[in-house]
């Protein structure tokens, strides 16, 4: 089992959530973060005084998926969180070592 | 009650009406020259129920301009975690105003004395006055239960000291703000208050036209914060972390609260419910609106976007520049001062503010200091009927002379307030200091001064 970590734009939530959903993810965990990336932070203007922005929202989407089903969740939220802009985020894929479902206590593949 | 009791028994209050005569800058001379005719002539003093009951319910908006108006506007421009201490300065300096209005200000101000700078320990802890007791209005022959007079110009005395703390919220300690507060109203509002609005006062006497105060409470509360901000410091992160209001939505209930409030603060200045007053009334609509529209057009100019914080700021600067107008000038005038006062207020905050690096932190010198400066000189100008206003030329008004006045008494509002603010806050920061520690400013005020938080997520 694979556990994939993805932060992306926070307005993309929905759109990722429903491409996911079509290649067969049943469940995920989403989290609202702040972060900053290889391009740490840019200055807005207000009121005149340039202040610089360290950190900016996203989500942080956990999903836990079978070996199988790890890359095309990869390519599946590459492709629809990417908006070509700076900040459209990052992926990370992990081991998961045990699964377990809490009603009925079924473990590994048939836990996801 | 028999009609003929009541105008005898007015007449009576009238006559003491008469030793204790507060009254107002413009009709000042000839309110001066009708009360010595009419002293002659007996005309039974009248009180009107209309104009009562019209200064009591201005008097409870201006309150409303201070809490929740003022607190909530400048509170969602702060932090979340210096919000409680933006509504605690509000609420503790209007609590402490109204105490120290009663015992000595209004005597300092209006008591009777005939000083250009002071109006004496007449009325000190109100004494003498007492139900009975009458103030006069405008209109020779018009009066007020002085009462009503004192808590209406009571709201003013507290409101102008609560608009200073904007300019340095997020990092002032607490007990200055209330130490400074009894002392700037002490030696700066009252003695300006005194100048401007009393009889005997030296700006009065020159003839300076300020309806409802806009250099006694806009430019003097502009200059202290100014003088405030630079003395005080900047901000920790200033120019660096992001300090975005943490609720514009509630930056805007507060600024239509004080749009809807400055009906009281405008038109109960004229003391009276009547066709002047519906003059100062249309002047803070139209004034307002020219403002707004000015700002958002500016800034959808010059900074691509026009914002929510942008038409309340525009909104503000417009009821600041009417203030000193709203009785003289005509409502059209009024837009294209809402206007240009919004226009240059913009220049103020985003461009001077940004060059002189000074961390006036909700913009209070350059709405309010600006805007009052900008209203003061055009209602010189505008209040001419050339341009619609009520000041015929005709019959001599100079648009030139009046301006020139209205310069000086700015000037020296500028002034006086100006040098006496700056020996306070060295006197306040001896005493108490003015600020909080690096540690506590980065923790907020909240939880650091007050042991509590707004919001609990």
């Amino acid at each position: 089992m694979k556990l994939i970590i993805a932060a992306i734009k926070p307005f993309k939530l929905d759109e990722v959530r429903e491409a996911l959903t079509t290649i067969g993810v049943r469940g995920m965990m989403v989290t609202e973060i702040k972060g900053f990336g290889s391009q740490s932070g840019h200055t807005e203007i207000y009121r005149g005084a340039e202040y610089a922005v360290n950190f900016v929202p996203k989500v942080r989407l956990e999903i836990v998926v079978a070996d199988a089903l790890a890359d095309q969740v990869v390519e599946t939220i590459a492709k629809t969180a990417k908006t070509d802009k700076i900040g459209d985020g990052k992926i990370f894929v992990l081991d998961v070592e045990q699964a377990v479902r809490v009603r009925t206590g079924e473990t590994g593949d048939d836990a996801l | 009650m028999n009609k003929l009791m009541k105008l005898s028994g007015l007449a009576t209050l009238g006559a003491s009406a008469m030793a204790s005569l507060p009254a107002w800058a413009q009709e000042a001379t000839e309110a001066a020259a009708e009360t010595a005719t009419e002293a002659a002539a007996e005309v039974a003093p009248v009180m009107d129920k209309g104009d009562v009951a019209w200064m009591m319910i201005s008097t409870v908006l201006v309150l409303t301009m201070i809490i929740p108006g003022l607190a909530l506007f400048y509170g969602g421009l702060v932090r979340s975690k210096n919000m409680l201490s933006v509504l605690m300065q509000c609420t503790l300096i209007t609590a402490v105003m109204m105490i120290v209005w009663v015992v000595y200000g209004y005597s300092f101000t209006f008591g009777g004395g005939t000083g250009a700078y002071f109006g004496g320990f007449g009325k000190l802890f109100l004494s003498g006055v007492g139900v009975t007791s009458t103030a006069t209005t405008f209109d020779a022959g018009y009066i007020l239960p002085e009462y009503v007079f004192i808590a209406f110009q009571m709201t003013f005395a507290a409101i102008t000291p609560a608009l200073i703390v904007g300019a340095f919220a997020e990092r002032v300690k607490f007990s200055a703000v209330v130490l400074f507060t009894i002392l700037w109203a002490t030696f700066v509002y009252f003695p300006v208050a005194h100048m401007v609005w009393d009889v005997s006062g030296l700006l009065y006497g020159w003839g300076a036209l300020d309806f409802a105060g806009g250099t006694v409470v806009h430019i003097n509360a502009g200059i202290a914060a100014l003088v405030g901000c630079i003395m005080i410091g900047k901000r920790i992160g200033f120019g660096k972390d992001n300090m975005a209001p943490h609720s514009m939505t509630l930056t805007l209930v507060g600024a239509a609260l004080l749009w809807v409030g400055w009906f009281g603060f405008n038109v109960g200045s004229n003391l009276e419910a009547d066709e002047n007053a519906a003059l100062a009334m249309i002047n803070t609509f139209t004034a307002t609106a020219g403002a707004i529209v000015a700002w958002v057009l500016v800034e959808a100019i010059g900074r691509g976007k026009a914002s929510m914080l942008g038409a309340a700021s525009g909104m503000i600067a417009g009821l600041v520049a009417v203030t000193p107008a709203a009785g003289t000038v005509g409502p059209v005038g009024a837009i294209a001062l809402g206007a240009i006062a919004s226009i240059v207020c913009y220049f103020f905050v985003t461009v001077v503010k940004h060059k002189f690096s000074y961390d006036d932190s909700l913009d209070v010198f350059g709405i309010h200091g600006i805007g009052g400066i900008i209203g003061a000189i055009g209602t010189g100008i505008l209040s001419a009927d050339t341009f619609g206003g009520v000041k015929a030329v005709a019959d001599g008004y100079s648009i030139g002379g009046q301006t020139w006045i209205q310069v000086q008494a700015v000037v020296v509002t500028i002034v006086w307030c100006g040098v006496v603010s700056a020996i306070l806050y060295k006197l306040v920061d001896m005493i108490v200091g003015l600020r909080v520690s690096g540690d506590q400013e980065r923790e907020g005020l909240d939880t650091t001064s007050h042991g509590e938080s707004a919001y609990h997520y």
